[in-house]
């Protein structure tokens, strides 16, 4: 109980100061939005074959803003040694990278959640009955994403050329989540019933969030203080 | 003692490689369906063999490193993951070449081809952070660490020919459920699989040879700016 409520302490102190500075949410947000309209340079934005696709759009976009959220979350805390006085204050590493995890997730989601009716107008999706499942998907890849994002940050915090190494190292590793997600939002952007042989990119998104989670929380000590 | 053993793995890699080509281009009759080319199976399956065994023993390396602090568990990591790579790069170009003959495309958006691309993909990320980080402890701690992720990915790899419905050919050999090769077919296989092996370790002392005189190098140099 104790580890979960310094991890949400660490998670609102990070979200107290994201809702104070909105840098990573405007940046992200912003940079959502102009991939989504770059898109609609690539290929005509009304055509049928569009929707087949709608989901892997949607799936970069998601990927490509959250590495911006995901940059940001450890290097904050490089101005005025933030990151040092964290590691010796009580708060192991496990529940620091849990904090930040949670923080990351939540403002992550909030992007995503402004940039699809953006999307939905854009591109003129009808949602049918699976805005519901489409959710879900959303919650478990948005975690998948950034789970790995945040140990990744961790890792490259220190590191020289930090913006560039943090999507090099990254977006490899996200990839079983990215298919994962893409395949279901695809299908369901599209208004497909979700037949038997999906279910395993369901059971896949659960355990890549599952695996990488625990993996995460046991290697971030290691990461962080060594 | 280390030139000793070099020498010894070469003579023998090499001698066991001649052996193989022999048995492989003049013994073994073609393939009755595939023809000629399924001989590069021969050189395709060895060098996967190869590098999954190394990226695997490089994150046990890697582990040895992050219980015990010996930078030498670092050194035989990176020399390892090294070779590995280039025996996954031969991997995917003998697997793309078999595929422009059989398939009639260099490459197939298969999850398994795929799921190994970005597995290169990773080791090359691997590669770009060590000479991200110049304090050898912290280089050591995080490439273990990724070596550790990226090892999970591979089982993901591994196992991916059967959670995905897949273009690429399934299991072929018995141990692994498939219906077998003609009897005097598989031999040279493992044979192959031994030389690989063989080589590789060669390589890899080679690679871990060249890094201690890289880094004795290093501190000559750091001992002469001192004046």
């Amino acid at each position: 109980m104790n580890f979960l409520r310094q991890a949400l302490a660490v998670a609102a102190k990070d979200l107290r100061s994201e809702i104070r500075s909105k840098e990573s949410i405007n940046a992200s947000l912003a940079f959502a939005l102009v991939i989504l309209l770059l898109f609609s340079f690539a290929f005509d934005p009304t055509s049928d074959q569009v929707r087949e696709i709608a989901g892997g759009l949607l799936w970069l976009v998601f990927a490509f803003a959250g590495t911006l959220i995901l940059n940001r979350s450890f290097a904050r805390e490089l101005v005025n040694d933030c990151l040092d006085a964290l590691l010796a204050s009580p708060v192991s590493g496990a529940q620091l990278f849990l904090g930040k995890a949670l923080a990351n997730f939540l403002i992550l989601l909030v992007v995503e959640c402004l940039s699809i009716p953006v999307f939905t107008v854009f591109y003129n999706v009808h949602w049918k009955q699976s805005i519901g499942l489409f959710f879900v998907v959303m919650i478990l890849g948005t975690w998948g994403l950034t789970v790995i994002g945040t140990l990744f940050s961790a890792m490259t915090v220190n590191l020289r050329l930090r913006e560039l190494m943090l999507p090099m190292l990254v977006y490899p590793m996200m990839i079983p989540a990215l298919m994962g997600a893409i395949q279901l939002s695809s299908l369901l952007v599209a208004g497909e019933p979700l037949g038997a042989d999906n279910q395993i990119w369901f059971r896949l998104l659960i355990a890549f969030d599952v695996i990488f989670t625990a993996l995460a929380l046991a290697l971030v000590e290691t990461v962080l203080v060594g | 003692m280390r030139t000793k053993l070099i020498v010894i793995l070469s003579v023998l890699a090499g001698a066991l490689l001649a052996w193989n080509l022999h048995t492989i281009f003049l013994r073994v009759p073609d393939e009755a369906s595939q023809g000629a080319i399924f001989r590069i199976f021969y050189f395709h399956f060895p060098a996967a063999v190869t590098s999954f065994t190394c990226f695997f023993v490089a994150m046990f390396s890697g582990l040895v490193y992050l219980n015990k602090r010996d930078l030498r568990f670092d050194a035989a990591a990176a020399a390892i993951n090294e070779v590995a790579f280039a025996f996954a790069t031969i991997t995917l170009i003998t697997g793309m070449i078999w595929g422009r003959i059989i398939w009639g495309i260099w490459w197939a958006w298969d999850p398994r081809i795929t799921s190994y691309f970005i597995c290169l993909l990773m080791y090359f990320g691997y590669f770009m952070m060590r000479r991200a980080v110049d304090e050898p402890h912290r280089r050591a701690r995080l490439s273990a660490v990724l070596s550790i992720l990226a090892s999970v990915d591979i089982v993901i790899v591994w196992k991916s020919i059967e959670w995905f419905r897949t273009q690429h050919p399934g299991p072929v050999l018995e141990i692994r459920g498939g219906g077998g090769m003609a009897p005097g077919m598989e031999a040279p296989l493992f044979w192959n699989c031994l030389a690989f092996l063989l080589l590789e370790s060669a390589l890899v002392l080679v690679r871990m040879r060249q890094q201690s005189i890289q880094s004795e190098i290093e501190s000559l140099r750091r001992y002469a700016h001192a004046f």
